[in-house]
């Protein structure tokens, strides 16, 4: 396993760093001089060339790409020019309210998501298993930002029962409570349409399951039906609804920007629109080379976790 | 094309997603002839005015400008940049797939590498990096989206190219001298293009709510133009205050992207064989009971089964698996159930304890006794008890039938725990004891094996061990050595007879091996069509069939050292058993038959122990 787990971290080596090459060229798509993007039209020649200058932007791309490179790996991100910070310590302030969201929010789906799914298929073409599938279809259907706006007018404004928007009370917060209470809307927005994903994937892959002789066998050796569905059936469908986990991480992720704008979150998605819309590009990069690195080491952990699941796998 | 049109309308929620769907679209094209007000002209008088209002079917926004003007509009744009981004991400996304599909070897490692890579980033981080780069904006927003579906689009298409490109049509394509690009544009665009349309429509919903994200966001369309994402993006301030300006546009969204899912849902359907006969259904945790007629008296026997009936309906037509079938063992007795495959007799045996897969099977009729107690419609934990307790079964092909991912230690102490009081140490302890008993060797390792990394025989040890777990009074042992070569065959035949005599189990034998039978069994019962047409002591029959079938069936049989013999497979297939003709079922293959056999019903009779159910038996048993 240990061998299987660096074997797994070497390959994502050039992925990672294919990654700072597409976000790099990405952005030096930027079409004119970029100085003069940031500084605007009416900017001095002399105040261009000296932000060139600084920026580093009179040198080969090549050369300013590996300079780029270098910089990232000791944990230089360059400086966000808005706010005036080092992008790393913006990044990590603002990923961690990230994470608290999405972290949550994917929690919330893959429970909710297998729990629909196994009693949508044990009672399958029955009320509950009609009801469920139509929910779901509304889940998948319904766009996070509308939900969210939705959710706040119902449960903040009509029946105030939670707070707006933010993460902590501005008077008096702080505490975990307070973080629950502002956090119960936008999760739920955000996990949405994955609980809906997870639950028709798991309804399938247990139907599948269930069908299958060693269901039968363990039927036939008495043992009780809930241990049956919790335990048989539903330990063989966690094999093929694990890698869907996986993949609806990446979308809770990418849900998170929508939610965190409509629910003022002050994470990660809400800085990197907040900077493209200020072009503060430096920002930008940094923010989304350093999620996509937390992406993909997560899928690697997905991998392993797989393969703890299925000793079948060879490693 | 007709047949998956008809399958798609079957399917009444794709034909409303449809409905839905055509109903916007036509709406959005129309929208230049539509008698509306100007959507960008601003009158601040009348902002906020609500739906319904007069001249103002669905209101103003907050600058007083015509909300359904607007949202038609807004529909339009979003609509056409959606599918403008799908169209763009499949042409390109479909290229790429296509070129590294075909050329295969380096061109295939490098490009395929490259779409990896694209598909490391959650999509949003990739759009907001080429937004960010190009500036916001609804041409750039449309850019981002299409770029970051193309890897969708080439690794699908890479997938189908490379199962065509290895096709002989191609290689004939090459030796007629055609170049690549003439290959690739008459011979494997025709045969990808369903794909590429396919994976179009399922995608271009997904396209059309991020691309009304962006918006949404604000990087998207910029005023006075608006898709409904930034118009809900813009209406989003007065929410709380107006929500109807949000809630026009929202539900607009939610309308057209549920019937594009619908319509995809419904597409994907009639393209699953599976899902088209309806076969993926779930059993339930016992046979379901629609039981008609009388229940026969308890006898006192060990187990019996009495007049069972066991009928699978599939679709329209009613299949009788089991047509009236008793059998019955006393203690330390062995019976042998012998027929064709599709003669009834794993349905019989899985019928005993409620295990035929329902639906589509039902028990309609007749009775199972275990010591008298009626199984048959018995509540669900007092057949959980009996299972694998009293009643145990062994199965066909321990590979299938052993769950996949315990180890086998687990599947034994959960099977002693189900019924036992035993902690978990007690129970791995007799787990061991049980693969001693069945001659494993190194139990105290091999009990931590799972089923995959052991060979056939030893996997079957364990079936035998987990029938034995709870030291019942009955195995059914459903074909336990069919899945196994014969060396390792008769060791198995050998262990379960030597622990019948040493335990004093009665065992049913589910074969169509007379090999078994006649080692094994003290009784024989011949199936075919769902009923048994004769029974009686092993050498009684084996050695004097007097039902035609046996006769035939035992000819069958090549025997070792008997020198040549033709070997004499019965003419003619069983028959159908949704449609048994009166009379005898074997009648059409039986060169034997007379008038009378097609007519009415033919009892299961004889002198004492070896009754036939025939006219004319072969000798007077």
């Amino acid at each position: 396993m240990g061998g299987y787990i660096l074997k797994r971290l070497v390959s994502a080596v050039p992925v990672l760093f294919g990654i700072t090459v597409i976000v790099f060229l990405i952005m030096s798509l930027i079409p004119g001089d970029p100085a003069t993007a940031i500084l605007g039209s009416y900017a001095t020649p002399e105040n261009v060339e000296k932000l060139n200058r600084d920026l580093g932007l009179d040198k080969p791309m090549v050369q300013r790409y590996f300079i780029w490179l270098g910089n990232m790996l000791t944990g230089d991100f360059g400086r966000s020019f808005s706010l005036n910070r080092p992008v790393i310590d913006v990044v990590l302030e603002r990923f961690n309210a990230t994470m608290i969201l999405a972290g949550t929010s994917f929690v919330l789906c893959s429970i909710l998501g297998i729990l629909a799914g196994v009693v949508s298929a044990t009672r399958q073409y029955g009320l509950a298993d009609k009801a469920i599938t139509f929910v779901v279809l509304i889940g998948i259907s319904v766009p996070s930002f509308f939900l969210g706006m939705m959710l706040i007018l119902l449960f903040a404004v009509n029946l105030r029962w939670l707070p707006v928007s933010g993460m902590y009370a501005i008077y008096g917060g702080g505490d975990l409570p307070d973080l629950i209470r502002h956090l119960i809307m936008p999760a739920l927005a955000l996990a949405a349409v994955a609980t809906g994903v997870i639950a028709r994937l798991s309804r399938s892959a247990m139907l599948e399951v269930l069908r299958q002789d060693y269901v039968r066998t363990a039927r036939a050796n008495g043992v009780s039906e809930r241990r049956v569905i919790m335990g048989h059936a539903l330990r063989v469908a966690m094999v093929s609804i694990f890698p869907v986990l996986g993949i609806q991480a990446g979308f809770v992720l990418s849900g998170a920007v929508y939610v965190e704008i409509v629910f003022q979150w002050p994470g990660v998605g809400r800085m990197l629109v907040d900077a493209i819309l200020t072009r503060d590009l430096l920002l930008v990069q940094g923010g989304v080379v350093f999620v996509a690195a937390c992406y993909v080491l997560f899928n690697i952990a997905v991998d392993v976790a797989q393969c703890l699941l299925d000793p079948r796998i060879k490693t | 094309m007709s047949a998956f049109l008809a399958l798609l309308f079957r399917n009444r929620l794709a034909a409303m997603g449809l409905a839905v769907i055509a109903v916007i679209l036509l709406l959005a094209m129309a929208t230049p002839l539509l008698p509306l007000h100007d959507p960008d002209v601003i009158a601040t008088a009348d902002r906020f005015m609500r739906p319904l209002s007069e001249g103002r079917l669905l209101g103003t926004d907050h600058l007083g400008r015509d909300l359904l003007s607007r949202l038609l509009h807004g529909t339009r744009l979003s609509l056409a940049v959606g599918i403008a981004a799908a169209l763009i991400a499949a042409v390109i996304g479909s290229a790429i797939g296509i070129v590294a599909g075909y050329f295969g070897g380096r061109t295939d490692n490098v490009v395929m590498r490259g779409v990896d890579m694209l598909m490391a980033f959650p999509y949003i981080l990739l759009a907001l990096a080429i937004v960010a780069a190009l500036g916001p904006g609804l041409m750039n927003a449309l850019i981002a989206v299409a770029a970051v579906n193309v890897p969708f689009f080439a690794r699908n298409i890479r997938g189908i190219t490379v199962g065509l490109a290895g096709r002989e049509f191609i290689d004939a394509a090459r030796l007629a001298g055609m170049g690549h690009t003439r290959i690739i544009l008459t011979e494997l665009l025709p045969n990808v293009l369903p794909v590429i349309v396919i994976a179009m429509s399922t995608t271009v919903g997904w396209m059309i709510l991020e691309t009304a994200g962006l918006s949404f966001l604000g990087l998207g369309s910029q005023p006075p133009q608006a898709d409904l994402g930034s118009m809900l993006g813009e209406a989003r301030s007065a929410m709380i205050s107006h929500p109807h300006t949000s809630i026009v546009p929202g539900l607009m969204i939610f309308l057209i992207v549920m019937s594009i899912n619908l319509l995809g849902d419904g597409v994907r359907d009639a393209l699953d064989p599976r899902l088209r006969s309806g076969a993926l259904s779930r059993p339930r945790a016992t046979t379901l009971v629609r039981r008609q007629g009388a229940t026969p008296p308890a006898t006192d026997d060990l187990l019996a089964v009495q007049d069972l009936r066991t009928e699978f309906q599939v679709g329209k037509r009613n299949y009788r698996a089991v047509g009236g079938v008793s059998l019955a063992v006393k203690p330390g007795e062995s019976l042998g159930v012998i027929g064709e495959s599709g003669s009834g007799k794993s349905v019989t045996a899985l019928s005993v304890m409620g295990l035929v897969a329902s639906p589509p099977g039902a028990i309609t009729g007749g009775a199972v006794r275990f010591q008298g107690e009626d199984l048959i419609g018995a509540p669900y934990e007092a057949l959980r008890q009996k299972r694998g307790d009293r009643v145990a079964y062994v199965f066909q092909d321990p590979l299938a039938t052993l769950h996949p991912l315990y180890r086998v230690g687990q599947q034994l102490t959960e099977t002693i725990r189900s019924h036992r009081n035993l902690s978990k140490s007690e129970a791995r302890m007799r787990a061991i004891q049980l693969l001693n008993d069945v001659r494993i060797p190194n139990a105290e390792r091999r009990v931590d094996d799972y089923p995959h990394e052991m060979s056939g025989g030893m996997r079957q040890r364990v079936g035998i061990a987990m029938a034995l777990a709870n030291e019942p009074d009955v195995i059914i042992a459903d074909e336990p050595t069919t899945a196994l070569d014969v060396t390792v065959q008769a060791q198995i035949l050998c262990l379960l007879d030597d622990l019948r005599r040493e335990r004093g189990l009665a065992i049913i034998f589910i074969t169509h091996d007379f090999g078994v039978v006649a080692q094994l069994c003290d009784r024989i019962a011949v199936m075919y069509a769902g009923r048994i047409v004769e029974e009686g002591p092993t050498q009684a029959v084996l050695g004097a069939p007097a039902h035609p079938y046996t006769r035939r069936l035992i000819a069958c049989v090549p025997e070792l050292g008997g020198g040549r013999r033709e070997l004499a497979a019965i003419p003619g297939l069983p028959p159908v058993l949704d449609d048994l003709p009166p009379g005898c079922a074997f009648a059409p293959r039986c060169t034997k038959a007379e008038e009378s056999c097609r007519q009415g019903e033919i009892p299961l009779q004889g002198p004492a122990l070896h009754a036939v159910r025939c006219l004319f038996p072969e000798r007077a048993p």
